[in-house]
C-alpha cells in the first residue's frame, strides 16, 4: 500500500473580481498531490473544510479527482480539531497545503497549528518533492529570488507550497461535475476567540525603502537581485545560550517587534 | 447474341452489391447520435439542394460545372436508362435513343473531366480519383456499343463468326464489370463514386437546412451540458448526419485551397481532416490516401475506429487547434460539409472533458471564468476606458434607443481608439445611446471556440439576463465577434426574449444607415489606396459585406479590393482563439493577409474588427497602416455647427 497525501483546499479569491476561485496554492497542492500519485509514489485524497455547496469545489475535482471529501463547517466554527481527526483517521503520511488562505483570517497559522498538533515536522514553501525512498522525501524549498535549498525529511510531514511549485493543471469541466462530493459531518467548535475580534478592512502596510544609488542598469539589476548582505549582522557562535538568547531579544526590541 | 444473359446479370449482380454496400454503409452512419431530422421534406427538397444550392457554390468554377452537369446528369439519365434497356430489356427504340444521347452527353463531360486530370492542380486528390475519368469514359462508350442494336442502327446479329461474336461479347461484359463496377460497387463500397450517394442523401438530411435557399446558419450548436461526456470523443459521439455529411467528401480540394491554417503551414488540412473522419466511421487506416497531407505531417500511421478516442491515433489535437473557425473551408465547400462544427465538437471534448486547452488556452478560460474577461482584469474597470466620454449608463437610465455592446475591447488600448471613434459618431447624428458599462461581460466567443461551452453558455445566461432588464431597440456592437454571438447564438439561451425584438447590427451597417439617412457627413478622403479586410465573424459569418464598402465609398474611397475579398476574404489568423493556442506553422497567417493587402498596392488597410486590427498591427512594419473605418470615418467627420440640445441636462 501506498503512504497518503492529503491535499487541504480552501476557497480562493480572484484577486480583481473578489469572485471565488481555485487558490493558487492550494491548487499547486493539488498537483504536487497528483503527480506524487501518477509517479506511484503516494496516493492522493483531497478534503475541504468548509461548505460543500461551492462551485470552486467542482474546480478543483475537474483536476481529475474523482471524489473530494468535505468536513462540513461553518465560517465562524474552528477546523483545526476536525481537521487534525481526519488526518489521523486517514492515516495520511503528508498533509499539502497553500501557505495562508486568499480569504477569511488568512493568518497562515493552519498549517503551523496543524503540525504542532501532530507533532510534525513543517516544511514550509516547498517548490518539488524530488524523491521519496524508504520514508524520507527529498524536499526543494523555495527561498527568495529563485533560490532552493534541498532536504531531506522524514515522513510524516506537513508542507506548504510555494507559488514556485508547479502551477496547478487545466480543471475540465466534465469530470469536476461528475465528482462525488462526499460531505463528513464533524463536531462543530465555535471559534470563541475569533468571536471576540473586531475586523476593520486592512491598510497597505508602508513598505521599507530601499535606495539603490545605482548608475549603470547592470548595477540596479545588481541591487534588485543580489541577496541583501545584511550589514549590521552578528555571527554569534561560542557565546552561551544566554547570551545568544539576549541579542536575539535586543534584536526584536530594536525592531519593534516586541515592545 | 450469345451471351445475351451476360450483360443483365453483370448488371444485375452489381445492383444487389451496390444495395448491400449501400445498407453497409448507412449503417456506418447511424452509429452516429441521434439527431431529428425532416426526412421526407428534406428528400423531397434533395433535388432543388442540389441543382440550386450545391450547384451555386460549384458555379465558381465554371469550368467544373458545366463538366459536373454533363458527367453526372448525363451518368443518371444513363444509368436509369441502362437498366430499362439492358436489364429488363424494354424493346424500344425511343428509350434507346434517349440513352445513345445520355451517355454521348457524358462522354462530353468525361472528357473534361479527363482533360483536368491531365495535369491536376495540388488540391486535387489522386489515388484511385485518377482512375475515374477513365471510368466515365469507359462507361459511356461500352454502353453506347451496347445499345447500337437496341437502337436499331447495328442489326442484332452481326454476320461474325460465332467465335469473332462471343470475344466481342466477353471484351465488352469486361468493360461493363469495368466501369459500371466504379459507378455502382465504387459508390456505396467507398470509391470515388461515394460522393454521389452519400451526398445525395447528406443534402437531403444536411443538419443545417436553413443554409439551403440562400439561407445562412453559422451558430454554433449548443453542447448538452451535464452527461456522461462532453463534445466528440470518438467518430460515433457525431450526430449521425454529420457522420453522413463527411462521406459526401469529393476530395476537390477547395476547401484546402482556401484554409489560411493549411497555407501557413501549421498542421491542419480540412480535406484531409474530413478524409480522416471518414477512415474513422468507417474504421482503417489513412494509406490510402492520396491528397496533400497535413502539413509536415506524414500520411499513413493515423488509424481510428466509431469507437476509438480520435485524438489518440487519428486526428491530432495540434490539428483541431490550428483552425481559426474562419469557415472559408465551409463557405467554399460545393457538398456543404460542415468541418467547423467538426472541429469545436472534438475541441469541447478537448476542453470540457481532458482539461487540455493548449499554451495560454487554460489560463484565458480561467480568467473569463473568474473575472469575464479573457485578461483577468477587475471587472469594475471596464468602463475606464469612456471615464471622459459621457456616456449614459443603461443601470442609471433604463432604456435607450440604441445599445452600444462595447465588448472586451474596453480593456485594450488600441481597440478604446475604435469605441472612441465610434462614439464620436455616434454623437456627431445624436443617437440616443447607453452602454451596459461594468454590467457587460465577456460575450463567451473565446470560451466556446476554445470548445468550453459550459462558460459560454454561462456567460450568455447571465449577460441575457442584464439585457432583458432594459429596454432598447437596436444592439450595435463594433466587435464582430460579439455581434455574432449576440446575433446567431444567444438565441438558444434566450428565455426571457431578452433579444426577441431587438436588431442586433455591426457598426458598419449602423454607420451606413446613419449615412444613409443623412445623419452623418463625412469630408473626402484624401490619403492613398485603400483596400478593406472583410472580417470573417462579419463577412462569411454574418454576409456583411456591403455596408463597410458603401461607408468607404461615401469617404470618396474607391476600394483597391484584395484577390481574396468579400466571401473568399483570407482570415487574420485571430478567431477561433488561434492566437491564444498558438500552434506553431512555417508562417504567421497575419504575415499573409498583410502581403495580399500590399499587393493591391494600398497604403492602408481599412477593417471593421478590432480583432484584425491587433492582428494587422502585429505585422512588423514597413507596411501598409491598419484603420477600422469608424476611425476613418471620426477623422474625415464634418461636425454639424448647429448646436444640439442636450436632452436630460438640468
Ligand atoms: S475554418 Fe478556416 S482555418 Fe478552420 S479549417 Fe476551415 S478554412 Fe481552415
Ligand atoms: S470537404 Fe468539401 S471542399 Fe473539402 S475536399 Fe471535401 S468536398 Fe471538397
Amino acid at each position: 500500500m501506498l503512504p497518503k497525501v492529503l491535499a487541504l483546499v480552501s476557497i480562493g479569491r480572484h484577486p480583481q473580481s473578489g469572485r471565488e476561485r481555485r487558490a493558487e496554492q492550494d491548487g499547486r497542492a493539488v498537483e504536487m498531490g497528483l503527480c506524487l500519485q501518477e509517479r506511484q509514489l503516494m496516493h492522493l485524497s483531497v478534503a475541504h473544510a468548509g461548505n460543500a455547496d461551492s462551485s470552486v469545489l467542482r474546480q478543483y475535482a475537474g483536476m481529475g479527482l474523482s471524489k473530494l471529501s468535505v468536513l462540513a463547517q461553518q465560517a465562524n466554527e474552528d477546523v483545526l480539531s476536525p481537521l487534525i481527526d481526519y488526518v489521523e483517521a486517514q492515516q495520511a503520511s503528508m498533509v499539502l497545503m497553500g501557505v495562508r488562505s486568499e480569504m477569511g483570517q488568512s493568518s497562515g497559522m493552519l498549517p503551523y497549528l496543524l503540525a504542532e498538533r501532530l507533532g510534525w515536522p513543517l516544511l514550509p514553501r516547498v517548490a518539488e518533492i524530488q524523491s521519496i525512498e524508504e520514508g524520507v522525501a527529498q524536499v526543494l524549498l523555495a527561498l527568495p529570488r529563485g533560490q532552493r535549498r534541498l532536504v531531506s525529511v522524514a515522513l510524516p510531514f506537513v508542507a506548504t507550497l510555494d507559488n514556485a511549485a508547479k502551477a496547478p493543471r487545466q480543471t475540465a469541466f466534465g469530470p469536476g461535475q461528475r465528482a462525488d462530493i462526499e460531505v463528513i459531518n464533524t463536531t462543530s467548535i465555535a471559534d470563541e476567540v475569533a468571536a471576540q475580534w473586531q475586523f476593520t478592512p486592512a491598510k497597505p502596510r508602508p513598505k521599507r525603502m530601499k535606495v539603490v544609488k545605482a548608475k549603470t542598469a547592470a548595477d540596479r539589476f545588481k541591487a534588485a537581485t543580489a541577496k541583501p548582505v545584511g550589514g549590521g549582522g552578528k555571527v554569534l557562535k561560542n557565546e552561551t545560550v544566554e547570551e545568544k538568547a539576549q541579542a536575539i531579544f535586543d534584536f526584536l526590541l530594536e525592531e519593534k517587534v516586541i515592545r | 447474341m450469345i451471351f445475351d444473359w451476360l450483360i443483365p446479370s453483370l448488371i444485375a449482380t452489381l445492383l444487389v452489391l451496390a444495395a448491400i454496400g449501400a445498407l453497409r454503409r448507412v449503417n456506418f452512419w447511424r452509429a452516429g447520435q441521434a439527431e431529428k431530422v425532416d426526412m421526407w421534406a428534406g428528400l423531397l427538397a434533395m433535388p432543388k439542394r442540389y441543382l440550386h444550392d450545391l450547384h451555386h457554390v460549384v458555379e465558381r468554377d465554371k469550368y467544373m460545372s458545366r463538366t459536373h452537369v454533363a458527367t453526372g446528369g448525363g451518368f443518371v439519365l444513363a444509368m436509369v436508362l441502362v437498366i430499362l434497356v439492358h436489364l429488363f430489356d424494354i424493346q424500344s427504340r425511343i428509350l434507346a435513343w434517349m440513352l445513345l444521347a445520355a451517355l454521348g452527353m457524358m462522354f462530353c463531360g468525361a472528357l473534361f473531366v479527363f482533360k483536368r486530370r491531365l495535369n491536376p492542380p495540388s488540391r486535387l486528390s489522386k489515388g484511385p480519383w485518377m482512375r475515374l475519368p477513365k471510368s466515365l469514359l469507359t462507361f459511356a462508350i461500352t454502353f453506347f456499343v451496347l445499345t447500337l442494336p437496341a437502337a436499331g442502327i447495328l442489326p442484332e446479329s452481326l454476320s461474325l463468326s460465332n467465335i469473332g461474336l462471343t470475344l466481342v461479347s466477353l471484351v465488352l461484359a469486361l468493360l461493363v464489370l469495368l466501369s459500371l463496377g466504379e459507378m455502382l460497387f465504387g459508390m456505396t463500397w467507398g470509391g470515388p463514386m461515394k460522393h454521389a450517394f452519400a451526398g445525395a442523401l447528406h443534402l437531403a438530411f444536411h443538419r443545417r437546412p436553413e443554409r439551403f435557399g440562400g439561407g445562412r446558419s453559422t451558430g454554433l450548436k449548443p453542447a448538452n451540458l451535464g452527461g456522461e461526456s462532453h463534445g466528440v470523443a470518438k467518430p460515433e459521439d457525431f450526430k449521425w448526419n454529420q457522420l453522413l455529411g463527411f462521406d459526401a467528401c469529393v476530395q476537390c480540394g477547395r476547401c484546402e485551397a482556401m484554409c489560411p491554417a493549411f497555407a501557413a503551414g501549421q498542421p491542419l488540412n480540412p480535406k484531409k481532416l474530413i478524409q480522416d473522419m471518414v477512415v474513422g466511421l468507417a474504421g482503417g487506416t489513412d494509406e490510402k490516401y492520396a491528397g496533400s497531407p497535413y502539413p509536415n505531417v506524414p500520411v499513413g500511421k493515423a488509424s481510428g475506429s466509431p469507437q476509438e478516442i480520435i485524438t489518440e491515433g487519428l486526428v491530432s489535437a495540434d490539428t483541431l487547434w490550428s483552425c481559426t473557425t474562419c469557415r472559408a473551408c465551409v463557405e467554399e465547400c460545393p457538398m456543404m460539409i460542415e468541418h467547423v462544427d467538426a472541429i469545436v465538437d472534438m475541441r469541447r471534448f478537448l476542453t470540457l472533458e481532458k482539461g487540455d486547452t493548449p499554451n495560454k488556452g487554460a489560463e484565458v478560460l480561467e480568467n473569463i471564468i473568474a473575472t469575464d474577461n479573457p485578461n483577468g482584469y477587475a471587472p469594475g474597470s471596464r468602463t475606464h476606458w469612456a471615464a471622459d466620454q459621457n456616456l449614459a449608463v443603461m443601470k442609471d437610465v433604463k432604456k435607450a434607443e440604441v445599445l452600444f455592446w462595447v465588448s472586451d475591447g474596453a480593456f485594450d488600448m488600441r481597440s478604446q481608439r475604435i469605441l472612441r471613434a465610434f462614439v464620436k459618431l455616434l454623437k456627431a447624428a445624436n443617437v440616443n445611446v447607453a452602454i451596459l458599462g461594468d454590467e457587460e461581460r465577456d460575450s463567451g466567443d473565446v470560451a466556446r471556440r476554445l470548445g468550453d461551452d459550459a462558460t459560454f453558455q454561462s456567460l450568455a445566461k447571465r449577460n441575457l439576463a442584464t439585457l432583458a432588464q432594459y429596454k432598447f431597440s437596436t444592439l450595435v456592437t463594433t466587435d464582430p465577434h460579439a455581434f455574432h454571438c449576440l446575433k446567431n447564438e444567444y438565441a438558444d439561451f434566450d428565455q426571457a426574449g431578452a433579444l426577441k425584438d431587438v436588431e442586433v447590427l455591426h457598426h458598419t451597417t449602423f454607420l451606413n444607415r446613419l449615412i444613409e439617412q443623412g445623419m452623418l457627413q463625412v469630408d473626402r478622403f484624401k490619403g492613398g489606396k485603400v483596400t478593406y479586410h472583410d472580417p470573417c465573424y462579419l463577412g462569411r459569418y454574418n454576409g456583411e459585406y456591403d455596408s463597410p464598402r458603401a461607408l468607404l465609398s461615401s469617404l470618396g474611397i474607391e476600394v483597391a479590393e484584395m484577390e481574396r475579398s468579400g466571401y473568399r476574404s483570407r482570415c487574420c489568423g485571430g478567431g477561433g482563439g488561434a492566437p491564444i493556442t498558438d500552434i506553431p506553422g512555417e508562417r504567421r497567417i497575419a504575415d499573409m493577409r498583410m502581403e495580399d493587402v500590399a499587393a493591391t498596392g494600398a497604403e492602408l488597410v481599412a477593417v471593421g474588427c478590432q480583432q484584425c486590427t491587433a492582428m494587422l498591427e502585429g505585422v512588423v512594419e514597413p507596411r501598409p497602416q491598419v484603420r477600422d473605418i469608424a476611425e476613418i470615418m471620426a477623422e474625415h467627420l464634418v461636425e454639424q455647427l448647429v448646436e444640439h440640445t442636450v436632452e436630460g441636462a438640468a
